[in-house]
C-alpha cells in the first residue's frame, strides 16, 4: 500500500493526474455499463439504457410541458432554500454568540435533524395547504437545521483572538459581525450552505411526490404510474446532474474560501 | 456542569411549555382542530393503537426492514470503507463520488426500486442501504487515516497477524469514528425505510400514516406519528449516551 503510493509520488503530480483521470474515465464508464446491464436484464421495465435514456430526454427538454413542471420544483427549492439559509444564519449566529441559547437549542436542533420528517408531511399539509407553499415548508423544514448548526459550530469554533481583537478595536456588534464573524465563518457557511441546498432539495422533491399535481418529483411518480419507464429515468437523471453541479461547484467555493490568504487558520 | 444542567432545565421547560401551548391553543379553538390534534389526544390515540395490538404488524414490517437494512449497510460499508483503503488507486476515485454522494436525493431512486423489484420489502431494504451504507464507508475510511502509524509499528514489533492486528489495534483506534458512521447510517436507514414507506407501499408504520392522512382519520395518524418520532428520538439518544460514555471512557485511557 504504502510502496504503490510512493511510486506515485515519485513518478510526479502530472502522471499521477494523468492515473487518476483514467480510473475515472474508467469509472464513469463501468456505471454505464451497470446503468445499460440494469436496463437490458430488465428488458426496460424498470430503469431505461443510458442511450435511450438520453434520446428521449433530449426530446424531453424541448416539450413545454417539462419546463412547466421544472419551473415548478425550481420556484419552490429557490424560496425554500434562500429561507433556510436566511434564517439559519441568523440563528446561527445568534446562538452561537449567545452561549447559553446555544446550548439550550442545539440538542432540540440536532434532534430534529435526525428524525424521519417526511412522517410530518402530512402536518404540513393540513396547515399549509396543497400546492406551493406546502412544498416550501417541507423544504425549509430539511434544509433550516443544517444551515443553522453549521453557523453555530463555526461561531462557536472560532479563534477566541479574533472576538477579544474586535473588543480591543471597539467594534460595534455589527460591525463585528460583517468584519469579523461573517469572514472568519465563510467556509463552514459555505459547507452549511452545500448540505442546505441538498437537503431542501430533497424536501422539496419528496413533496412533490406525496401529493402534487406539478413538479418533477409528480413527473417521476406519474411516469411511472403510467409505465413510461423512460419518462422516469430521465427525470431521475437530471435530478441527479443537477444535484451533482451545484455540490461540486459549491465544494470548490468552499474549498477556495478556506484557502484564501486572508482567511483565518484554525 | 452547572451551565449544562441549567441549560437542561430551560430547554425541558421550553419543551413542556410549547406542548401545553399547543394543548391550550387546540382546546381554544385557536389552532384547527381539522389540522392538529392536541397533544394529550395523540398520546391518547398512541396507546389505544399500541395497546389494541392493531399496529403490531406494521411495527414488526418495519423495524425488520430497518434492521435488515442497517445490519447489511454495516457490513457493505465497512468491507467497502477496508477495500477502498487499501487501493489509493480506487480511493482515488471514489473520494469526489463518496463527497457528492449525499448531495443527491437518493429518494427518487425509490420509484425505479419498487419497479425492478417489485412493491415489497426488497426495494425497502435496497433503499435503505443506499442511503446509510455510504455514511459507514465515509467513517470507515477515516476511521482507518486516524490510527496512528505508531499503532502499527507497534503490532509490527510485537509480531501480530493481520487479524489480531485488525481485532486488537486497527479497531479499538478506529472506533468512535466508526460509531459515529453507524449513528448515522441507523438515523439514516430508518428515514428511508419510513420515507419509502410512506411514498409508494402497502404495509407498515409509513403506509400506516399516509393511509390514515388520505381516509381523513386525524387521530390514527397523529397517534402513528408520535410512535414513530418517540423511536427515531429514543434510537437516536441511546447511541449519543453510548457514543459519549465509549469517548469518555477513551479519555479515561
Amino acid at each position: 500500500m504504502s510502496d504503490l503510493s510512493l511510486e506515485n509520488a515519485q513518478s510526479g503530480p502530472a502522471a499521477r493526474r494523468r492515473v487518476r483521470a483514467f480510473d475515472a474515465i474508467v469509472l464513469v464508464l463501468a456505471m454505464l455499463a451497470l446503468w445499460q446491464a440494469i436496463g437490458s436484464w430488465t428488458h426496460g421495465v424498470a430503469v431505461s439504457p443510458p442511450l435511450q435514456t438520453l434520446t428521449y430526454l433530449s426530446g424531453l427538454l424541448r416539450t413545454w410541458m417539462f419546463w412547466d413542471h421544472a419551473a415548478a420544483t425550481l420556484e419552490a427549492f429557490v424560496l425554500a432554500f434562500v429561507l433556510s439559509a436566511l434564517i439559519g444564519l441568523a440563528l446561527g449566529l445568534l446562538f452561537g454568540v449567545r452561549r447559553f441559547a446555544g446550548e439550550v437549542a442545539e440538542p432540540i436542533l440536532a434532534g430534529f435533524y435526525t428524525i424521519p420528517k417526511v412522517t410530518l408531511y402530512p402536518v404540513v399539509l393540513l396547515l399549509f395547504g396543497l400546492g406551493m407553499s406546502a412544498k416550501v415548508a417541507f423544504g425549509v423544514m430539511h434544509g433550516l437545521v443544517p444551515m443553522t448548526l453549521f453557523t453555530l459550530g463555526a461561531v462557536r469554533n472560532l479563534p477566541p483572538v479574533l472576538v477579544r481583537t474586535a473588543r480591543v478595536l471597539r467594534l460595534s456588534p455589527e460591525r463585528t459581525m460583517r468584519w469579523v464573524l461573517l469572514p472568519a465563518c465563510l467556509p463552514d457557511i459555505v459547507n452549511g450552505l452545500r448540505i442546505s441546498f441538498s437537503l431542501s432539495f430533497l424536501g422539496v422533491l419528496i413533496g412533490e411526490m406525496f401529493s402534487s399535481q406539478r413538479g418533477l418529483g409528480f413527473l417521476l411518480v406519474n411516469g411511472m404510474a403510467q409505465h413510461n419507464v423512460p419518462l422516469s429515468t430521465a427525470v431521475v437523471t437530471v435530478i441527479v446532474a443537477v444535484a451533482i453541479v451545484a455540490n461540486t461547484l459549491m465544494l470548490r467555493a468552499g474549498r477556495r474560501f478556506a484557502r484564501r490568504p486572508d482567511a483565518v487558520a484554525k | 456542569m452547572m451551565r449544562r444542567r441549567a441549560a437542561l432545565v430551560v430547554r425541558t421547560a421550553i419543551l413542556a411549555s410549547s406542548i401545553v401551548l399547543l394543548e391550550i391553543g387546540c382546546r381554544s379553538g385557536l389552532v384547527d382542530s381539522l389540522a392538529v390534534i392536541p397533544p394529550s389526544d395523540m398520546v391518547a390515540s398512541m396507546v389505544d393503537q399500541i395497546g389494541s395490538g392493531e399496529l403490531n404488524a406494521s411495527i414488526a414490517t418495519t423495524f425488520s426492514t430497518i434492521l435488515l437494512a442497517f445490519g447489511l449497510a454495516v457490513v457493505l460499508g465497512t468491507a467497502g470503507g477496508a477495500l477502498i483503503h487499501r487501493l489509493p488507486r480506487l480511493r482515488d476515485v471514489a473520494d469526489p463520488l463518496l463527497a457528492s454522494y449525499y448531495s443527491v436525493p437518493t429518494f427518487i431512486f425509490y420509484p425505479l426500486l419498487v419497479a425492478l423489484l417489485g412493491l415489497g420489502k426488497a426495494p425497502l431494504v435496497v433503499l435503505g442501504i443506499l442511503s446509510a451504507a455510504p455514511a459507514v464507508v465515509i467513517s470507515m475510511l477515516s476511521g482507518l487515516d486516524s490510527v496512528a502509524p505508531v499503532l502499527m509499528k507497534l503490532a509490527r514489533v510485537h509480531r501480530l497477524s493481520p487479524a489480531r492486528t485488525l481485532w486488537w489495534i486497527v479497531l479499538p483506534a478506529a472506533l468512535p469514528h466508526l460509531f459515529t458512521g453507524f449513528k448515522l447510517a441507523l438515523s439514516y436507514a430508518l428515514i428511508g425505510v419510513i420515507a419509502g414507506e410512506f411514498i409508494l407501499s402497502g404495509t407498515g408504520l409509513g403506509y400506516a400514516i399516509s393511509f390514515a392522512y388520505q381516509s381523513f382519520d386525524n387521530r390514527t395518524m397523529y397517534g402513528v406519528m408520535l410512535f414513530v418520532l418517540l423511536v427515531a428520538v429514543v434510537a437516536n439518544g441511546i447511541l449519543y449516551v453510548w457514543e459519549g460514555r465509549l469517548a469518555r471512557r477513551r479519555s479515561r485511557g
